[in-house]
């Protein structure tokens, strides 16, 4: 009986399966281990990829068959779960949304360079410390707060209440908008794009009466006022979210007190 | 390169309670405003002193004095002086906050921004209101 045509697969020297159409690319990895290393240091790896593979399939195969120390968060791998967020080619970006065939070099061989989010403790590899970030989201009082007594029915909201704060549920706290920011960098202490996007979800749905103590949050020193406006964390949000519009509307809402 | 991610200064883990002031605040609304009527009274400036009637060239002593002798023009250069000021100082407070990394560093650079600032503010106030065309 014939083999189908199209399973024609080959070993990479790596020892990686190599499929029909795939191409070798050098995947430039960001390596640090506490334990053994001073400093941290670049690393190439030229491994098999096909176009439709995403770059977590490239770090994951790394990690079965080349160097199994190779430390990185993943988990739902899709996209949902905001665990694999790193730069990749110098722009923060989710390991597993990212195809190589949109990193292609048009000719000669193509480099990925991966490396950890910039601004949060240097851990292991692409490892950070993400404490700093959480610690950030949790002071904007990131749940629904409400006085008085509870409704005995749902809380009734208009799509067009709803409509307002659409866009700024859709976080998934990957903090590549977050790690993006030039203001984050410089000063840790900023609340940063992520903990003002979901403190924009919460001020600007109706059912949520903690409005004034979230703006009042955010009208410090460390708040919206020192956004620049770079849009590095509208570029950087794999979601979507327009994030410096977020953080223009609370803007506006201090300025205004209309929520 | 490998300096370029490893930031030296770790992301701090407590955050100082908040003031609750409104001086963020007023200094964003600041800046926007001065920055909208120093683009009218710098380039009208600019424009008056380079390119009106010969540009530079006919300014001297007996041309500041015939500016001065009109309170429009006093009113305009003090205003331009004081917008300027402020905006520029705050600004560079700004960048200071955001790229000192000592405190001490931050409180230095901060007191010698804030008294160059009153200086130039005194002085440039003091020879717009006692100019003398007579000297």
């Amino acid at each position: 009986m014939a083999a189908p045509a199209t399973a024609e697969s080959t070993t990479h020297p790596s020892g990686i399966p190599a499929p029909e159409g795939s191409v070798e690319v050098t995947v430039k990895i960001h390596r640090f281990n506490p334990e053994q290393d001073e400093a941290p240091h670049w690393e190439s790896y030229d491994v098999p990829a096909l176009p439709t593979d995403r770059v977590l399939n490239l770090l994951i195969n790394i990690k079965s068959y080349i160097d199994g120390s190779l430390a990185f968060r993943r988990s739902c791998a899709h996209g949902i779960c905001g665990s694999d967020a790193m730069q990749i080619n110098g722009i923060n970006r989710l390991a597993c949304k990212v195809l190589v065939k949109d990193l292609l070099a048009k000719k000669g061989k193509t480099t990925i360079t991966v490396a950890p989010l910039k601004g949060l403790p240097l851990l292991k590899d692409l490892y950070v410390d993400m404490e700093p970030f959480f610690e950030a989201y949790r002071s904007i009082k990131p749940y629904l707060i409400t006085y008085g007594n509870e409704p005995t029915r749902e809380r009734i909201q208009s799509p067009a209440e709803r409509a307002q704060f659409d866009d700024t549920t859709k976080c998934i706290l990957c903090a590549a908008c977050t790690t993006s920011c030039p203001v984050y960098w410089a000063d840790g202490s900023y609340f940063g794009p992520a903990a003002i996007v979901n403190a924009h979800r919460f001020i600007f749905d109706s059912r949520d009466e903690g409005a004034e103590e979230r703006l009042d949050i955010l009208n410090d020193a460390e708040g919206v006022w020192r956004c620049r406006t770079t849009f590095n964390c509208t570029d950087a949000c794999p979601r979507g979210i327009e994030v410096t519009k977020a953080i223009q509307e609370v803007k506006r809402a201090l300025l205004f007190r209309r929520t | 390169m490998a300096d370029t991610i490893a930031l030296d200064r770790p992301r701090s883990r407590r955050r100082p309670a908040a003031r609750r002031s409104n001086f963020e605040l007023y200094s964003w609304l600041f800046m926007r405003i001065s920055g909208l009527l120093l683009v009218v009274l710098v380039l009208g400036h600019l424009f008056i002193m380079n390119i009106l009637d010969g540009g530079v060239h006919r300014i001297n002593f007996a041309f500041v004095a015939g500016r001065w002798s009109s309170p429009f023009w006093q009113f305009w250069d003090l205003l331009m002086l004081w917008l300027a000021q402020l905006h520029g100082g705050n600004g560079l407070r700004t960048i200071i906050d955001d790229y000192a990394r000592k405190d001490s560093t931050r409180f230095w650079l901060k007191m010698l921004l804030y008294v160059s600032m009153v200086v130039i503010l005194v002085l440039g106030t003091l020879v717009i209101f006692t100019f003398d065309p007579n000297i």
